[in-house]
């Protein structure tokens, strides 16, 4: 897994490449943890080259929503994969969580 | 085709499991949805047993062997760990709870149940067995 990050004044878009599962997601879990995330006023997650995702993946999602709410910071995923978008559904997460279909759609939110 | 692997009980063996049910199923032209459903379950499986059952512990190992017999794909998973997973305690998870709580872990087996057809864990003394099933025609 690798992630590539790119700021603007009031975005952070992460761009996730490889497969998030138990092992990688630590990688994703620390970067979201980082304290000046929550200086932006929007989370971009690019998930074009997101390949897999597992519930440990999910997790890491699931765990900072609530803290980026508190903090005014959305949270908006575009580019998914439909394999990737249909784990969010098997567990209903795609209703709980702002998945758009591009990075245009994600940056007009 | 191989249909067996021995795996130690670290999570970068995950990687290893995953591309071994798929290259399996290579064979058998699933969507790579379908597909895709029937590795996400045997990760879940397979990471629970390595992080949870056997705490990472690298020189214990888990036996996986898959096959398929009239359109259904079968996997079994073996381990020797002394805690084993008890069917009768899952509680579906409730995801706003979840978020709320920003609690990371919990929805892995509502992933495993929901894909597969039927899920089977037995145990006989400290050997304990998982066995996934799921239509693939």
């Amino acid at each position: 897994m690798k992630i590539a990050q790119q700021t603007t004044e009031n975005t952070l878009t992460l761009s996730l490449d490889g497969e998030l599962d138990a092992s990688s997601s630590v990688l994703l879990d620390t970067e979201l943890t980082k304290p000046e995330v929550l200086d932006y006023k929007k989370v971009l997650i690019d998930c074009q080259r997101l390949n897999y995702i597992s519930s440990a993946g999910l997790g890491v999602f699931i765990s900072h929503l609530q803290r980026f709410q508190d903090a005014g910071v959305k949270l908006v995923f575009f580019n998914m994969q439909e394999k990737v978008h249909n784990v969010f559904e098997i567990l209903g997460l795609d209703a709980l969580m702002t998945i758009v279909p591009s990075e245009a759609e994600a940056t007009a939110i | 085709m191989k249909n067996a692997i021995r795996i130690s009980c670290n999570r970068h063996n995950l990687k290893v499991v995953r591309d071994f049910v798929s290259t399996y199923l290579a064979a058998y032209s699933l969507s790579d949805l379908h597909l895709n459903q029937i590795i996400l379950a045997v990760d879940e499986v397979v990471a629970n047993l390595i992080i949870h059952a056997n705490h990472e512990d690298e020189s214990q190992f888990l036996n996986v062997r898959v096959g398929v017999e009239k359109q259904v794909f079968e996997i079994e998973i073996e381990d020797d760990s002394n805690s084993s997973y008890q069917p009768s305690l899952y509680k579906e998870p409730d995801l706003q709870e979840h978020i709320r709580t920003g609690k990371k872990g919990g929805v892995g087996m509502a992933l495993v149940n929901r894909i597969m057809d039927r899920v089977e864990f037995t145990t006989t003394g400290t050997h304990n067995v998982c066995r996934l099933y799921k239509h693939i025609a």
